[in-house]
């Protein structure tokens, strides 16, 4: 038997009989304890967000808003919650019970998870943006976890998202939720591919996945936002509200057209899981704006004693500024019509951010190469507009010939 | 290392489960969720043997867009109603199925016992291609893109080449579908135009001569 095998076998032993110790080391305890305050942390932050959307809403629209439940009536989305809570359950008959109930939850774990590798705080001018203080040398993130495939377990958590709404609105057995359902997968499958594509601008610069070391690329450098010219954030922030099916991109739940889409059948505790799946995106989606592109816990460090708290003012006040922006969208923008959904998505967004990736990464190879950078610049532009030029002519010859069969069918 | 075997034993336990639920099912849609179980727990079978890489493709690629249309297909198709599993479609299929997985066990079987695989995780820490040690998504692209390099752009054209003819199929040609012409011997069975259906033959016919029509201006 081979040596490596055999160890097997012996740590395997010492599995079966001793496993219960792995719970009592420190390091698992610890691990825990963060996964508890994060998922404490985004309740709140869900709750707030939810009493935040209401009330800057109907500022936006000369209302007052909620007012009576606490001061403010910042307590509302936990009396709403606690109503929920007391409602019925029901359960449609052509429902597929067992997706029905496991929906909710498959849109709800990818949620938490995301937010897992956003680093909500450190000191990154001063020191690594580990901190430590318990004692000795026990130096940590603040941040659940910072594996090296980093951003790309956001892209993977988006992706199962669309399990929950998709089979939700399947497993319901009714028309309307259906729709809803197929809307919503089609849209975050198209838009999650100009999401990816303006991702890897970020990573072209950082050089790394890790959302610990895009974070330090840019303080040692200048904040993603500007150092990749605007572009791939507008795009990021454009695919991040589609992914996240907020206005103007909700047409998941268009109440006019479906109802209440994919959620229609869902009552009580199961559709505030929903609710809070779809609020912790929002936040999770601010906090990942803030990581890639504007620095993460970037900001002036006053006392170095304390770094990391400062570094957590300043994640906290961009990501309000973010969820300000998302409550932005919803107040003042209508809701875009499907085909002009699917046309900014795949004609617009996916080839502008190709087309952009391209360029930044013809601007990288002259710096290495030790090219003229005007020159490169220039050439990459030039074929840039080729590109687009065809792609322009592309979609206009597209939409004559279907014009002409309209013509031809329908007279 | 031993959270690691503890990780390896649970991920096992869910990706046989997820598949033997994939061939168990009766209903098309829970295979496809058992296949989206087996997908992931192969993901944090790769995270176990630290190809972060590849376990976050995995998940984004096959569970995050390959299932999603399969279930696309399912869905829009209609055909999301559970199956007679005694009635075999093609004859011989399932002798056929037992041979065909007896022979990929015999492999695997030969495979494991051969000298290399040996159930521990490769050494991450090794220089890369270029001599530098790198962390091990950087040691991959950097693979990727100098001694694999041919192969990744064969697949790229491969890739390019399955799209463009996509897209030519699903185009549509230029002017009205032809009806179908009526063979006497299957429009006894209700297949051709008969009589119920004559609006619609005016329609076809009322169609062609637009046709026409067009082609001429």
């Amino acid at each position: 038997m081979m040596l490596a095998q055999q160890e097997f076998l012996d740590e395997f032993d010492w599995f079966v009989s001793r496993w219960w110790t792995l719970w009592l080391s420190g390091d698992v305890l610890f691990l825990l304890g963060q996964v508890i305050f994060i998922f404490v942390f985004l309740l709140v932050s869900v709750m707030l967000m939810v009493w935040f959307e209401r009330k800057v809403v109907s500022d936006m629209q000369n209302r007052i808003g909620p007012n009576v439940a606490g001061p403010w009536g910042i307590m509302q989305t936990l009396a709403d919650g606690i109503k929920l809570f007391f409602k019925e359950d029901l359960t449609p008959d052509g429902a597929d019970r067992t997706v029905f109930k496991l929906a909710p939850y498959l849109s709800l774990i990818p949620a938490f998870l995301m937010f897992a590798i956003v680093p909500i705080g450190g000191d990154f001018s001063n020191a690594d943006g580990s901190v430590n203080f318990f004692w000795g040398d026990f130096d940590f993130r603040l941040q659940v976890v910072d594996p090296p495939m980093g951003v790309l377990l956001f892209l993977a958590m988006s992706g199962l998202g669309i399990y929950g709404v998709m089979l939700a609105g399947w497993a319901s057995g009714s028309k309307y939720p259906l729709f809803g359902s197929v809307r919503a997968s089609a849209q975050m499958v198209s838009y999650e591919a100009a999401l990816g594509l303006s991702l890897a601008a970020v990573f072209l610069t950082s050089g790394s996945l890790r959302t610990s070391e895009i974070v330090q690329s840019q303080v040692d450098g200048i904040w993603n936002v500007f150092g990749l010219g605007f572009f791939p954030f507008i795009i990021f922030l454009i695919a991040g509200t589609a992914e996240l099916n907020r206005p103007p991109f909700d047409l998941v739940e268009a109440e006019q057209e479906l109802v209440g889409g994919f959620h229609t059948e869902y009552s009580s505790l199961r559709f505030s899981l929903f609710f809070l799946a779809e609020f912790m995106n929002v936040v999770t989606m601010a906090g990942i704006i803030v990581t890639l592109f504007f620095g993460g816990p970037d900001g002036p460090i006053f006392t170095e004693t304390l770094g990391w708290a400062w570094g957590m003012l300043w994640f906290f006040l961009k990501t309000v500024v973010f969820l300000f922006i998302f409550v932005w969208f919803r107040a003042t923008l209508p809701r875009l019509r499907y085909d002009q959904l699917m046309d900014l998505g795949w004609k617009v967004l996916i080839p502008f951010a190709l087309g952009w990736f391209l360029l930044l990464s013809a601007i990288s190879v002259a710096d290495v190469e030790g090219w003229n950078i005007f020159v490169t610049i220039a050439i990459a532009i030039a074929v840039f507009m080729a590109g687009a030029m065809l792609l322009m002519a592309a979609i206009r010859t597209a939409r004559k010939s279907r014009l002409e069969s309209e013509i031809l069918e329908y007279g | 290392m031993s959270l690691q075997l503890f990780s390896f034993l649970v991920a096992g336990v869910v990706v046989l489960t997820g598949s033997l639920g994939v061939v168990m099912a009766k209903h098309p849609v829970h295979a496809a969720l058992f296949l989206i179980q087996t997908l992931f727990g192969v993901a944090v079978e790769f995270l176990v043997v630290e190809a972060h890489f590849l376990a976050a493709i995995q998940v984004i690629v096959y569970a995050g867009a390959i299932v999603i249309l399969f279930l696309f297909v399912i869905m829009l198709l209609g055909v999301d109603n559970a199956e007679d599993l005694s009635v075999e479609p093609i004859i011989g299929q399932r002798p056929l199925a037992f041979v065909g997985g007896a022979a990929i066990l015999g492999l695997l079987l030969a495979i494991i016992n051969s000298a290399g695989i040996t159930g521990v995780p490769g050494n991450v820490d090794a220089p890369g291609p270029t001599g530098e040690v790198l962390p091990n998504v950087n040691q991959l692209a950097e693979s990727i893109f100098t001694e694999q390099v041919f192969a990744f752009e064969v697949t790229g054209i491969l890739l390019t080449v399955a799209v463009v003819g996509a897209v030519v199929m699903a185009r549509r040609i230029p002017g009205a579908l032809q009806p179908l012409p009526d063979i006497p011997a299957i429009s006894g069975f209700g297949f051709g135009s008969t009589g119920d259906t004559d609006t619609d033959g005016d329609a076809d016919a009322a169609m062609a001569a637009g046709d026409e029509q067009g082609d001429d201006s």
